[in-house]
């Protein structure tokens, strides 16, 4: 088989959809070890929630695959890669030669240590399968605790909640949201969860699970002593890169797999992209794990196009946010909590928490590389303009996008006419 | 493929794009009764956005990228590249209000719905005979609809 695909998520799309700008004709196969159609994973929150029916998680229609002269094979997983024969074995004891083969195979959800975690009611929240476990139990509980105060514990503990549950959420650190966003956008979101009814207890998490007897769940006891009677527990401290396939096969792997800049692994014909990935990232040059859905999209199509044959660099990765709690926007993009005492940094901030609106500003040296809007996000899009085209911001106009009025007419010149009226010549 | 291409030399910040744009995607196809009522109403919104700046202006929308940041961006398929015409589609119905198309369309083409969480976003008048409205409303040319 000439292009082969380990995993069925967007990375996956992103890459069917680049191999398919270059080359039309050449069959690709992806294995996939869920037995569904590749579905929006943060769609999952939305289904938890019971604001969206399972017929609207796919993420392209139906005849996407067949269009695309895809064979699929789901409810599959590889257990070997053999980068010498260049083949791959299944569980169902296939296996298959490849020419191009691209790792896409996600995270795999984090779970720490606690005593009592094995047993039942105990659950993660990152796929279809735990979801739909969550919404049956969610009918006969009245009582969870979600263990994580970033954006999957707060998606997870509103959805439940949204189902009639009530719901506490642990975190550890002093605020939640404490990778992505910063202390004020944290307390804007953790009042607005308040305010409807949940529960956020931050600098605290559970010490130990405890169960009767029977082995049923009680409740947890916290690292404070106190104790939270509850019926089921969603862990959800993050993720990491499920990269074992690459490792027991001798790709080179660090925090993630080690790309370069063509999206290629250590091992000649394979290729990785996504949460399982370690790419370069857009604004630091270094090689980063960022899992989030528009990396795992761009690392794909980037992957794919390479993997057809048509040599493009990738871009760099970029951290980006969007997320809303009951109705109250948030958006973080890029650098937004620069090292303490780094100089070169420069912060304009700008709160109103009666309104409920907030904007933060990161330049460095005359750049913006990070931003941070809640309430206000209308002009996010220009925003990210300066972040991702490394635009400097010229000194007149730092005014007006510190007011929050970023505009393309503050664009260089040339870039502006490039981008937006290309192939004309000026009348003077 | 056509586009909208936009020149800010010749634009007179006069919004007759935008409004030529509502009326385009409203009901009654009446540019009164469109902002009048169905503006209010239904939340009818123009998708265009004019920028001004001193005495420089210029109309800007999705420019139907070849590959869109917003695609990239959309976790519930509410957006896709159409193969066969270029354009890039929005489904409403599969919209969830997510705005990290939003975030990630770094030509601001991509605008929130007033009332309701979905977005809004040029979609190149695609049912309208002669091509795009704004372009038709333009009094000074500043809009063009061609392939480049
Ligand atoms: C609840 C939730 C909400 C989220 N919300 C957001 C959000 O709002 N914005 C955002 O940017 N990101 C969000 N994310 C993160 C985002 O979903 C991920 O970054 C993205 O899905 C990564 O895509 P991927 O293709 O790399 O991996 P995945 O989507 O994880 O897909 C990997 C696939 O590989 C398969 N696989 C693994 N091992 C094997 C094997 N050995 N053989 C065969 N198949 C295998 C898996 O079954 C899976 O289908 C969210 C995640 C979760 C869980
Ligand atoms: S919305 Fe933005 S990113 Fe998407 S196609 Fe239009 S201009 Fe490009
Ligand atoms: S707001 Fe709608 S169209 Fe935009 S990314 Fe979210 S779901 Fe997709």
């Amino acid at each position: 088989m000439k292009y082969v695909i380990i995993g069925n998520g967007i990375a996956s799309i992103g890459a069917i959809e680049g191999i398919r700008k270059v080359d039309t004709t050449n069959e690709i196969l992806v294995i996939g070890a869920e037995d569904s159609h590749a579905y929006g994973r943060p769609l999952i929150s939305y289904l938890l929630a019971g604001k969206i029916g399972p017929e609207r998680l796919a993420l392209r229609p139906q005849d996407f695959y067949q269009k695309s002269n895809v064979s699929l094979m789901l409810g599959t997983r590889v257990t070997g890669i053999d980068t010498t024969t260049k083949t791959i074995t299944t569980d169902q004891g296939d296996t298959v030669e490849f020419q191009h083969l691209l790792i896409a195979t996600g995270g795999i959800p984090f779970s720490p240590s606690i005593p009592g975690t094995d047993g039942a009611d105990v659950y993660n929240f990152t796929n279809l399968t735990h979801t739909q476990l969550l919404i049956s139990k969610a009918k006969e509980i009245k009582r969870a605790v979600v263990i994580g105060g970033g954006l999957i514990g707060l998606k997870a503990g509103e959805s439940l909640f949204d189902r009639g549950v009530e719901v506490t959420i642990l975190e550890l650190s002093p605020r939640i949201l404490s990778l992505a966003f910063d202390e004020n956008a944290a307390a804007l979101a953790g009042k607005r969860l308040e305010e409807v009814g949940l529960h956020v207890r931050c600098g605290v998490t559970a010490k130990d699970i405890q169960r009767d007897t029977d082995g049923r769940l009680k409740g947890i006891h916290l690292t404070d002593g106190d104790f939270l009677q509850c019926d089921a527990v969603v862990i959800a401290i993050g993720v990491v890169p499920n990269y074992d396939l690459a490792k027991n096969a001798a790709i080179e792997v660090d925090q993630g797999i080690r790309v370069d800049e063509h999206m290629h692994t250590s091992a000649e014909g394979v290729y990785a992209a996504g949460d399982v990935a370690q790419a370069k990232d857009l604004l630091f040059g270094e090689k980063r794990v960022i899992p989030i859905w528009t990396n795992a999209y761009n690392q794909g199509f980037c992957a794919g196009k390479n993997m057809a044959g048509c040599a493009t660099e990738f871009t760099g990765s970029l951290s980006m946010n969007s997320i809303s709690f009951y109705g109250l926007p948030t958006i973080s993009v890029g650098r937004v909590n620069p090292p303490e005492g780094d100089d070169s940094y420069e912060i304009a901030l700008s709160l109103d928490e009666k309104k409920k609106s907030y904007r933060k500003l990161v330049f460095q040296n005359d750049r913006l590389v990070g931003y941070v809007l809640v309430g206000d996000i209308d002009m996010a899009g220009m925003y990210t303009a300066f972040v991702k085209f490394k635009m400097a911001v010229p000194e007149g106009a730092k005014k007006q996008i510190l007011a929050g009025e970023p505009d393309v007419l503050m664009w260089p010149d040339d870039f502006f006419q490039e981008t937006w009226n290309p192939g004309v010549v000026d009348p003077d | 493929m056509k586009r909208v291409y936009p020149n800010k030399e010749y634009c007179i910040g006069c919004h007759l794009c935008e409004l030529a744009c509502i009326t385009s995607h409203s009901k009654s196809k009446d540019l009164i009764i469109a902002f009048r009522e169905e503006r209010g109403k239904d939340g009818l919104s123009p998708r265009k956005r004019v920028f001004e700046n001193g005495d420089i202006s210029v109309a800007i929308s999705c420019r139907h990228c070849d590959e869109p940041a917003c695609v990239a961006a959309c976790i519930a398929g509410g957006l896709h590249k159409d193969p066969e015409t270029g354009r890039t589609v929005y489904d409403r119905e599969k919209c969830v209000g997510c705005w990290s198309c939003l975030m990630s369309c770094p030509y601001g083409a991509i605008r929130r719905h007033p009332t309701e969480d979905k977005i809004v976003k040029c979609d190149l008048c695609f049912e309208r005979e002669n091509g795009p409205a704004c372009v038709e409303a333009c009094p000074n040319g500043a809009l063009k609809f061609e392939e480049r």
